[in-house]
C-alpha cells in the first residue's frame, strides 16, 4: 500500500554520513520528499527525519539499507506510531497599506508570527503539520507570494519513552566490540 | 612510542595476521612503500595493472578465508582499483584497500593525480574512510579489517594523503572497536528458527538452495547434517558451489540460467525452499514472479536487507549461516522423502544436463571434464566470465568449499589471471587452474608477467573458441545471429607464453587433450594450454532471458534455430 512514511535515524556525526544516505537514495532509485538533520541528544548523534511514499515493502527495503551503513546507528518507521510532527515555513508576502490589516488577520488565525515587515512585504514564520503550511500559503497566496522555504518535517513519538537506540547508542553507555 | 602513519599501517597490517599484499608503487603512496622494506613479513606481489592487485586480493581471501589486502597510488591508481573492489562487493569478500592520496593542503585543488576515491567507491565499498589525521589511523585500520570480515564480509577503503603517511603520532593498536552502528545480527531470533523447523519437518518436497554465505560462515557440516537428517535435496547457486559435495547422492547442482534443468525444475515443484546465504540474484531466480510458485520460501542471510528484496518470504531468519543451522538442526525430525527425491532423480536421468554430446572436433566442455579427472578433483577452480565459467561450474565436480573461483555479482572478464594469481599465492599447495576464455585473457593478460616474477605454478587453460562466446550465443539465438563486434581475433597464445617465459602448447584434437593436462601438471611451474575449440558450441542447458526458470533450452533444440528476435524478449535484466 503507498503512503506517506515517516523515518528517523540516528547517525554518526561524521563527514561524509550524508553523502552516504544521499547515494543510497539515487542509487536505489528511492525518491525522498523531505530529509532534515540536525542535532539529537546525544552527542556525536545526529537525528535526521526522511518523509517519503512508497509501498511499505519499499520503505521497509529502504529503511533496511540505511540500517546498514556504517555510520547510521538505528533507523525507525514511526509512521504508525503516534507522533508530533512539525514544519516551519517562511513566506514572504507582498503587501500593501491597503491589504496589510488583512494579512495580519489571517496571520493571527494561523497563530503564525510576522518576522519582518517592509513597505512592500512581510515575512511570515509558520510552524505546524504540512496540511497547516499548505492552508496557510493557499490563503496568502492571493496577495503575492515573493519568495517561501520550508524545513521538511521533522517527527519525534509522543509519551515519555526514547527511541530504544538512543539509549543503546550514547556511548557513554556502549560497549565496545571485542574483534 | 612514536611511529609515521606508514609505520602505523604496516604494524596495524602484521597486527590484523596480514602476510601478503598486492599492489602497485607511485608517487603519493611511496612513504608506505619505503615502511614496507623494514616489514619483512609482509609480502608484497608487484601486479602489472592495479585491477590485478584488487582481484588477486579478492581471489586470496576468497581461497584462505582471510582478508585479501592491495594497494595503489593516488588518481589513476586508484581509479584502477575500482573494478576489482566492485567484484569484491557483491560478492561479499573481504578486501582492505588501501590507496595513496595527494597531501592534505592540495585536496580539492585538482592537484596531479588527484582524484576523490572515497567519493567514487562509495557505492561499491562496505565502508570506506579518508585519513584526514593520522591520530585516528590506527583506529581507522582496526575498523577496516574488522569490517572486512565480519557480518557480510565485504571490501574496504582507506584514503591516506601523502603527508598523513609521513607524520608522526604516538601508536596505540585499539584492541576493540566501538561502532555503535554496526552490529551484526549472528545468533537466529529462535521463534523463527521453531517456524521454519515446522516447516520443513512437515514439507513434502523441501529443497536446500545453498549460496556463499555457507562458505564464509564455514557451515558445511550443519547444512550437510540438515541435508542427511530430513533427505533433503540441495542445489546450489554459482557462488555456493563447493558448499556441499556436489558428488553426494543428495546434490542437484546449480540452479539458475544455466544450471541443470533438474535444479530448476526441482525449484519450480518444491514445497518448502530453505535459501541459505544467498540473495535471489536474478540469474539464478530467472522471472523472478514465477519463481518457486509452490513453495513457501525459509531466508537464511546475515544481511537483513536481502531478505524479502526480491522475492516474498515466509521465515526470513536474520543471522550467520552455521549458528542459525546449528539451533535449527536441533529442531529437524530425522525423515525421508522418497517420492520426491525419485522424482528429481528422474528428471535427472531425462534431463542429463551435464552429458558432453559425441562430436569430432574438441568440445570445451570436454577440456573441463578433462582437467577435473586429471586432477582428481583436488584443484582450486579459477574462472573468466561467459561460457567458459559457465563449463566450468558445470563439468568440473565440486566437493570442497572455495574450489571454485569466479565473478558471480560483477561478471567481471579479466578476473581469471590475477584471481588465480590471488588463490596460488594463498594456498601455494594445491594445483590452481585459470579457466580462461580467449577474449577475458586478453584483459588481463599482462599479469602473466607477475606469475613469472612470483615464481607461481599457475595452470592456464584458454578456452579458445574466436568468439567474445556467451555475446556471441545471445546474439545467436537472440539477435538473429547478427555476429557484430564477437568475431575476435587473438595471439598467439602459446608464443605470448612463451615471451614471458612460460611454456605451453596448444591443443586442437581431443586425444590430445589428456596428455597435454598432464604435461601441464608435471610441470613444477606454470604452464599455459590453448585449447582450440569448437566456435560456436553453445552453453546448455539455458533459460530464456526474462523467462520462468522451467522455460530451458536444451542442447539437441540448439540446431532448431534461432529462439526468437531481442524485441519479442521480456523486459528483464539480460
Amino acid at each position: 500500500m503507498t503512503m506517506k512514511h515517516t523515518l528517523v535515524a540516528l547517525v554518526e556525526d561524521k563527514p561524509g554520513v550524508l553523502t552516504r544516505m544521499a547515494s543510497l537514495f539515487r542509487r536505489r532509485g528511492f525518491n525522498i520528499e523531505s530529509i532534515v538533520v540536525g542535532r539529537s541528544e546525544v552527542p556525536h548523534l545526529s537525528r535526521m527525519t526522511i518523509v517519503i511514499s512508497g509501498p511499505t515493502t519499499m520503505v521497509e527495503q529502504l529503511r533496511k539499507q540505511l540500517d546498514k551503513i556504517i555510520d547510521v546507528v538505528k533507523v525507525f518507521d514511526i509512521t504508525a506510531e503516534d507522533t508530533v510532527a512539525r514544519e516551519l515555513a517562511l513566506i514572504k508576502v507582498g503587501a500593501t497599506s491597503s491589504n496589510r490589516s488583512e494579512i495580519i488577520q489571517i496571520v493571527d488565525i494561523f497563530r503564525a508570527n510576522i518576522v519582518d515587515v517592509a513597505p512592500d512585504s512581510v515575512t511570515v514564520e509558520v510552524t505546524g503539520d504540512e496540511e497547516k503550511i499548505d492552508s496557510l500559503l493557499n490563503l496568502l497566496r492571493g496577495f503575492g507570494i515573493k519568495e517561501m522555504t520550508r524545513t521538511g518535517r521533522i517527527a519525534m513519538a509522543r509519551g515519555g519513552r526514547r527511541l530504544p537506540a538512543a539509549k543503546q547508542s550514547s556511548k557513554a553507555e556502549g560497549k565496545g566490540q571485542k574483534a | 612510542m612514536k611511529m609515521t602513519g606508514a609505520q602505523i599501517i604496516c604494524e596495524g597490517l602484521v597486527k590484523e595476521g596480514v602476510e601478503v599484499i598486492f599492489g602497485f608503487p607511485g608517487g603519493a603512496v611511496l612513504p608506505l612503500y619505503d615502511t614496507l622494506a623494514r616489514y619483512p613479513q609482509l609480502r608484497h606481489i608487484l601486479v602489472r595493472h592495479e585491477q590485478g592487485a584488487a582481484h588477486a586480493a579478492d581471489s586470496y581471501a576468497r581461497a584462505t578465508g582471510k582478508v585479501g589486502v592491495c594497494i595503489a597510488t593516488s588518481g589513476p591508481g586508484a581509479t584502477n582499483l575500482v573494478t576489482g573492489i566492485a567484484n569484491a562487493h557483491l560478492d561479499s569478500s573481504p578486501v582492505v584497500a588501501i590507496t595513496g592520496q595527494v597531501a592534505r593542503p592540495f585536496i580539492g585543488k585538482d592537484a596531479f593525480q588527484e582524484v576523490d576515491i572515497s567519493g567514487i567507491t562509495l557505492p561499491i565499498t562496505k565502508h570506506n574512510y579518508l585519513v584526514l589525521d593520522v591520530g585516528s589511523l590506527a583506529k581507522i585500520v582496526k575498523e577496516a579489517f574488522y569490517l572486512a570480515r565480519t557480518g557480510r564480509p565485504g571490501p574496504i577503503l582507506i584514503d591516506v594523503p601523502r603527508d598523513v603517511f609521513i607524520e608522526q603520532t604516538e601508536f596505540n593498536y585499539p584492541s576493540q572497536v566501538d561502532l555503535p552502528g554496526y552490529k551484526p545480527t549472528l545468533q537466529g531470533h529462535p521463534a523463527q528458527i521453531k517456524k521454519a523447523a515446522k516447516l520443513i519437518n512437515e514439507a513434502q518436497r523441501p529443497l536446500i538452495i545453498g549460496g556463499r554465505g555457507i562458505i564464509i560462515s564455514g557451515a558445511y557440516a550443519e547444512l550437510k547434517q540438515l541435508a542427511e537428517t530430513a533427505q533433503i535435496p540441495v542445489i546450489t547457486t554459482l557462488l555456493g558451489i563447493g558448499c556441499f559435495p556436489e558428488s553426494h547422492i543428495l546434490s542437484f547442482g546449480m540452479l539458475g540460467m544455466h544450471g541443470m534443468a533438474y535444479a530448476n525444475m526441482a525449484v519450480a515443484a518444491a514445497d518448502v525452499i530453505i535459501a541459505i546465504g544467498m540473495r535471489f540474484d536474478d540469474r539464478a531466480t530467472g522471472k523472478v514472479s514465477e519463481f518457486a510458485p509452490h513453495a513457501s520460501i525459509i531466508h537464511i542471510d546475515i544481511d537483513p536487507a536481502e531478505i524479502g528484496k526480491n522475492v516474498p518470504v515466509v521465515v526470513p531468519i536474520v543471522g550467520d549461516a552455521k549458528l542459525v543451522l546449528n539451533a535449527l538442526n536441533k529442531l529437524i525430525i530425522s525423515t525421508e522423502h522418497i517420492d520426491w527425491f525419485q522424482q528429481l532423480e528422474g528428471w535427472r536421468r531425462e534431463h542429463p544436463s551435464t552429458a558432453i554430446r559425441d562430436c569430432e572436433g574438441l568440445l570445451p566442455q570436454l577440456v573441463i571434464r578433462k582437467i577435473y579427472e586429471v586432477t582428481q578433483g583436488e584443484a582450486i577452480i579459477v574462472t573468466g566470465v561467459g561460457q567458459n565459467q559457465m563449463w566450468a561450474a558445470q563439468h568440473y565436480c565440486y566437493d570442497k568449499p572455495n574450489s571454485l573461483i569466479s565473478s558471480g555479482g560483477l561478471g567481471t572478464m579479466g578476473f581469471e589471471l590475477p584471481a588465480a594469481i590471488g588463490a596460488k599465492v594463498g594456498c601455494p599447495d594445491t594445483t590452481v587452474w585459470c579457466i580462461a576464455g580467449d577474449g577475458g585473457f586478453q584483459m588481463t593478460i599482462q599479469e602473466l608477467a607477475t606469475i613469472v616474477q612470483e615464481k607461481l605454478a599457475v595452470k592456464i587453460a584458454i578456452i579458445n573458441n574466436a568468439y567474445l562466446g556467451m555475446v556471441r550465443q545471445w546474439q545467436e539465438l537472440f539477435y538473429g545471429r547478427r555476429y557484430v563486434a564477437t568475431p575476435l581475433s587473438s595471439p598467439d597464445f602459446v608464443k605470448i607464453a612463451e615471451a614471458y617465459g612460460i611454456p605451453g602448447l596448444r591443443v586442437r584434437h581431443k586425444e590430445e587433450v589428456v596428455p597435454a593436462i598432464e604435461q601441464a601438471m608435471a610441470e613444477r611451474g606454470p604452464f599455459l594450454i590453448d585449447f582450440v575449440v569448437e566456435p560456436e558450441e553453445n552453453v546448455y542447458p539455458m533459460v530464456v532471458p526474462g523467462a520462468a526458470l522451467t522455460e530451458v533450452l536444451e542442447a539437441p533444440k540448439k540446431e532448431a534455430k534461432a529462439v526468437s528476435d531481442s524485441a519479442k524478449l521480456p523486459v528483464s535484466n539480460i
